[in-house]
């Protein structure tokens, strides 16, 4: 390096000239804005912002000026110098985020493609409503009570108040197992769980038992030999039908909507006395007995009672336009039944209901064949593979 | 039970303001339960007229047929007044006969339009009615004749008809048997709207005497009442009232004769079966006796039929002639010249009635109302209700002869708290209105202090205990008064853990692509053929159910394989072959043949009755079992898909053990239905769950299933009571280590065994041992196989150093070498 020239006169120093540096430093930033890619900037990063870019040649020069001339001269190319790394700065950001970005693009799939490698595995709709069910109880504090299907005579039917000659016993049609005087039978019905409960656990006793049953009923879209009911049996003291009708009307609303309640009518089994069959509001018109998709060009017409041959039309298809539905049959605990238990009846009381499960699977889901629910079809059994 | 709503109204003077649709409201409400209003000629539009025929000519047709060209006076109903001509093919009817005339524009039952259209060279305008046209009865005897006092024509035909009627269908409960008639229908209408009830059965009667045809009780325990009665020089031409015959027909009986009718009429009217003898049929008293053992009797309806000691029998000195309030006999019974009725109205025991009903398969509208209960004290009312309506329409004389043996029973008395219908329905219910509740259902109530002392009508042999006068007293005051009130359940523990598990192991193989399905529990011997089970097989041990529906199925099934793979292949008939299906399902083991005993009913069983009884019933453990067919795994966009396997079976059941806490040990194992080399037992320690593998290609054949697929089955009972949750988990956080290892071991030796070597010789400091990896061919040589593990050691409390896990894994490898003369391979 040589030394200072102190003859040397800063304005006719070319590189130093003002207007030199800006060009450079124009060119410079008119090249940074025009760099394409990454690649481009680097070329121009060497070539406007390198060791032999004018700008730095111009900052080497600076040292050779007289000190009066360096303050100005070295602002000058500092400046310069200082927009160009700038400019260089920012478009490196950008082009970078470009890349960045096409190079996402160039990785965008199909989303739409399927990736059904795996069939989807699904429970039967009768096993998740039975859950659903003694979920809704359990939450109440009862539990969830269990017996053979292959049962003993006495259970299903002498405990029960239903004795060898009882008439109700044909309503009943029941499956013997071989030879019929070993008194076995398939359970005609969940209700000697009833009886298996209060023999095996002391009052009070707040149970529910969701299981499978048995009757000599042809396989059609609506009977079928192999059914499942839920029962339930409260025993403890001072239990009333007003309880029953308050346990149901839960039990409704929990499985069909807020408001939706049940009916009783007067009826008879065996084991409860009083009887009666509950009916539940239908969940789907509320009670109206109107089809909701005609809605209220019918509901206008009139009252509820609408004439049975005029509402073929606007009827709702749930309930056939009654506004209630059967849901099952319900009483208060024969006191027979507590005795053949061994269970005091002047200290307790209780009461029982039992609902067909298939049934309201078919009315709360529209099955229209009963036969869907043991056919293990696939479609079926995966179209509900849901919690219901 | 079917009644006629005018029937009702005459029995019972109900508001005006009471409609059909209030009327079968309520009685729903009292417990009589509406199943249909039915209008008798609901499917008939008029016009529907009575015509006189005014003149007719008869014209011989080219088919052989003579027609009639009739002109019909049907008054003002066809606008002009003029007579109506009319074609008719029938020709039971002359000039000047009433006849039912349907005008154009009616519509007959099945939907049949009628218009006036050219028929045989002339208009005919209208049709004359035959009933059964009209769809009221089938007489093939051509048109309808009426009466002359039926009408005048013109006059409107539905309300002569009976066309006009509601009948309401009500279903009958087994302990209301007194609604099963007019009467019992009526006193509920009656009390249901607060209205007074003259009961048809409360009607003077001739006290009895000696004279009356004789009858003999030997079996009182079977009948505790039998009237006779006698009519003579009865007409037996005499035809049955229309009224009558429409009412029967309305009630869904068939008219049959004059004397038939009014028995089954007053069967309807009352409650009373009657029975109606030929009185010159019958020889020498009635005897009312037990049958003796195979003794044989022809019954009404012309099947002979084998008696046993407990069937009670009407007989006389010719033998039997009827089985008691069943059905009659043929020798005796009424016909087209009887002119001398026997009647009987007798009460019988209903357990009698019920088991020769039940026995001979023979339920009657008799037998029907006889075993639910009968008022006893019926058989006199009954019996002169049907002398009278004989003679009043079949002439002839009631004879002063009036037999009645034994007597009813003196009536029951139920006494209870004023307070106990309150306090079992949870309404308020004051006692003056529990003591006007039961009095309107007929109950004569006395209140002493706090109770109330009731006794039982007749006609409710139902009332027994303090509780069916609650039911009577509620169901009055109204079910829909019952308040809803939630009882307060003690806190209660959830779930058991076996119901838990359960939902678990649902959840766990729905999450491992499997369809869960539910079969009936029902199979038979071809099914257990077709799995190709040995003779002593314990599978075969079944129980067999006495009435099963199908003889292909007789037995309850011990494996829930052949139900599964009948679903699996409906489905694969239905276009699905790729499925995998699981179910849980109770199956049935018998234990031997001990009958299971019928305990008492008045007390609790005792600790050996109940241990009894339980022994007696099958074991019946719960089951799970897994088919799969077709691919596991789909083929796509992504590659080929993965057929199903015996490993995935295999896996099915680990997959549940796993989410159990549970480890399953794989044994080689040979057992129908699978695949003899491809089959495995499944043990937890010593226990053998059950089998899974590549289903036996002859099973796959008779079932109709895709070749090679697979199944399990295991007794899901046993793995749910091993069921653990895991215990004090330690999770390190030093390095692990990582050591692969290739053993060459004969072919034969099942790699899980291999792994336990390994996992026992590598000791403590074995993280986890994991197969990845298993080769056969010429680098290791015929008979030999090489398995690749690879071990992951650590320690829960320090780095371990390189001679730590060099001696760790050496020791896994010299194990190896030692037990199964296993060989690194290089
Ligand atoms: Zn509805």
């Amino acid at each position: 390096m040589s030394g200072p020239n102190t003859d040397y006169d800063p304005v006719e120093v070319t590189p130093l000239k003002a207007d030199e540096v800006e060009a450079a430093r124009d060119a410079a930033l008119a090249a940074i804005e025009s760099a394409g890619t990454l690649e481009e900037l680097k070329r121009v990063r060497t070539e406007h912002a390198g060791d032999r870019s004018a700008l730095a040649l111009a900052n080497r020069e600076i040292g050779a000026l007289p000190p009066q001339a360096r303050k100005e001269a070295g602002q000058r190319v500092g400046q310069a110098r200082g927009a160009v790394s700038k400019a260089l700065a920012a478009r490196q950001a950008v082009l970078e985020a470009e890349h960045e970005e096409r190079i996402l693009v160039e990785e965008a799939v199909d989303v739409t493609l399927p990736w059904d490698r795996y069939p989807a595995g699904a429970r039967h709709p009768l096993t998740t409503l039975s859950e659903r069910i003694g979920d809704v109880f359990v939450a109440m504090g009862w539990e969830i009570a269990e017996g053979p299907v292959v049962e003993a005579e006495w259970l299903n039917f002498d405990a029960l108040n239903l004795g060898a000659d009882h008439p109700a016993r044909t309503m009943q049609d029941t499956f013997w197992m071989e030879p019929p005087e070993n008194a076995i039978v398939l359970r005609t019905h969940t209700s000697p769980v009833q009886a298996r409960t209060l023999l095996t656990r002391k009052p009070p006793v707040y149970v529910v038992c969701p299981g499978r049953v048995f009757r000599t009923d042809e396989y059609d879209a609506t009977h079928s030999p192999v059914f499942h009911q839920v029962e339930g049996l409260v025993v403890d003291e001072g239990i009333t039908m007003a309880h029953l009708k308050g346990s149901l009307d839960h039990f409704a609303s929990s499985m069909f909507g807020e408001g939706i309640t049940t009916r009783f009518r007067p009826s008879y089994f065996p084991f409860t006395e009083p009887s009666a069959e509950v009916d539940l509001v239908c969940f789907v018109c509320r009670g109206t007995g109107l089809d909701p998709a005609v809605g209220t060009s019918v509901g206008a017409s009139g009252s509820t009672a609408a004439e049975p041959t005029s509402s073929a039309h606007g009827s709702c298809r749930t309930c056939k336009g009654e506004g209630w539905i059967e849901w099952g049959g319900c009483g208060v605990v024969n006191p027979r039944v507590l005795v053949a238990c061994g269970v005091d009846p002047e200290r307790y009381t209780g009461f029982a209901f039992g609902m067909g499960i298939d049934r309201t699977l078919m009315f709360r889901h529209g099955v229209e064949d009963l036969r869907d629910l043991f056919e293990g079809d696939v479609r079926f059994v995966g179209a509900f593979g849901t919690e219901i | 039970m079917r009644a006629p709503v005018s029937w009702i109204r005459e029995l019972v003077e109900l508001p005006a303001d009471v409609t059909t649709e209030k009327l079968t409201d309520r009685l729903t409400m009292l417990g009589l339960k509406l199943e249909a209003v039915e209008r008798a000629g609901g499917d008939i539009q008029g016009p529907l007229v009575l015509g006189r025929v005014l003149s007719l000519a008869e014209e011989p047709q080219k088919n052989g047929k003579i027609i009639r060209w009739c002109q019909v006076d049907v008054g003002d109903a066809n606008g002009t007044g003029e007579p109506q001509g009319i074609v008719c093919g029938a020709h039971n009817f002359a000039e000047g006969d009433l006849v039912v005339v349907v005008l154009p524009g009616g519509v007959l039952p099945g939907g049949f339009a009628i218009s006036a259209r050219k028929t045989y060279g002339h208009v005919s305008a209208g049709m004359i009615c035959s009933a059964r046209e009209l769809g009221i009865g089938d007489d093939h005897d051509g048109i309808m004749v009426l009466p002359a006092d039926a009408g005048q024509p013109g006059d409107d035909a539905f309300g002569y008809l009976g066309l006009d009627e509601e009948v309401i269908d009500l279903e009958i409960n087994p302990d209301r048997a007194y609604a099963l008639s007019l009467r019992g229908i009526a006193r509920e209408a009656a009390l249901g709207f607060g209205v007074p009830f003259q009961d048809p059965a409360l009607r003077a009667t001739p006290e009895p005497n000696g004279t009356g045809y004789p009858v003999v009780v030997d079996a009182p325990d079977g009948c505790p009442v039998f009237v006779t009665r006698t009519v003579t020089g009865f007409d037996p031409s005499a035809p049955t009232p229309r009224w009558m015959a429409q009412r029967l027909q309305q009630a869904g009986m068939r008219p049959i004769s004059l004397a038939v009718d009014v028995t089954n009429y007053v069967m309807l009217e009352l409650g009373q079966p009657i029975h109606g003898y030929d009185g010159d049929r019958l020889s020498g008293p009635i005897r009312v006796r037990r049958a003796v053992e195979g003794e044989r009797l022809t019954t009404l309806d012309g099947v002979e039929r084998t008696l046993s000691a407990e069937d009670l029998l009407i007989t006389d000195d010719s033998g039997p002639i009827g089985l008691a309030g069943v059905m009659g006999g043929e020798t005796t019974e009424l016909s087209a010249t009887t002119s001398h009725v026997v009647i009987e109205a007798a009460h019988f025991d209903p357990v009698s009635i019920f088991r020769t009903q039940r026995r001979h398969k023979l339920p009657s509208e008799a037998s029907k109302r006889f075993e639910r209960g009968v008022d006893p004290l019926l058989p006199e009312a009954a019996a002169d209700r049907v002398a009278e309506l004989l003679v009043a329409h079949g002439g002839g004389t009631v004879t002063d002869g009036v037999t009645k043996v034994g007597a009813a029973p003196e009536p029951r008395s139920i006494t209870i708290p004023t307070g106990l219908p309150a306090r079992v329905t949870g309404m308020e219910i004051p006692a003056h209105t529990a003591v006007a509740n039961l009095e309107s259902v007929g109950c004569g109530v006395t209140v002493d202090g706090g109770s109330l002392t009731a006794v039982v009508p007749s006609w409710r042999p139902d009332l027994n205990d303090p509780f069916d006068l609650v039911e009577e007293v509620a169901r009055i005051v109204g079910y829909d008064k019952v308040p809803s009130v939630l009882p307060a359940a003690p806190a209660g523990r959830g779930l058991t853990p076996a119901q838990s598990l359960r939902r678990r192991v649902g959840r766990a193989l729905a999450g491992a692509g499997f369809v869960e399905v539910v079969s009936f529990p029902f199979t038979g011997p071809a099914a257990l053929d077709a799995l190709g089970l040995d003779e002593d097989d314990e599978r075969r041990n079944t129980m067999r159910i006495a009435n099963a529906l199908s003889n292909e199925q007789p037995y309850m099934t011990t494996t829930l394989l052949p139900g599964l793979l009948e679903t699996a292949a409906r489905n694969a008939g239905r276009g699905q072959p790729d499925v995998a299906l699981f179910e849980t399902a109770t199956v049935t083991l018998p234990r031997g043949t001990v009958a299971a005993p019928i305990l008492p009913v008045d007390r609790r069983p005792t600790p050996g009755e109940w241990d009894d009884l339980q022994k007696a019933l099958p074991d019946q453990p719960l089951h799970l079992a897994v088919v799969l067919t077709g691919e596991r795994e789909r083929t796509g966009w992504w590659g080929p898909g993965r057929a199903a396997t015996w490993s995935d079976a295999i896996q099915a059941v680990r997959d549940v053990a796993q989410v159990l806490g549970v480890e399953v040990e794989v044994r080689s194992a040979s057992v129908a239905p699978w695949h003899p080399g491809r089959c495995a037992e499944l043990l937890v320690g010593d226990v053998s769950l059950g089998h899974a593998g590549e289903l036996h290609p002859k099973v796959c054949t008779a079932f109709g299933l895709p070749a090679r697929a697979a199944a399990a089955e295991i007794d899901l009972d046993l793995l749910l009571e091993r069921a653990a949750p895991p215990s004090g988990p330690v999770v390190s956080s030093f390095p692990v280590a990582k050591e692969d290892v290739a053993l060459v071991v004969d072919a034969a030796l099942p790699a899980g065994e291999l792994a336990a070597t390994l996992r026992e010789g590598a000791g403590e400091l074995l993280e986890s041992v994991r197969l990845f990896d298993l080769y056969t061919g010429a680098q290791v040589g015929g008979g030999k196989k090489s398995l690749a593990f690879a071990l992951r050691f650590r320690a829960p409390d320090r780095t371990l150093n390189d001679e730590e896990i060099t001696a760790a894994r050496e020791g896994a490898v010299a194990l190896a070498a030692e037990r199964h003369g296993a060989v690194l391979r290089g």
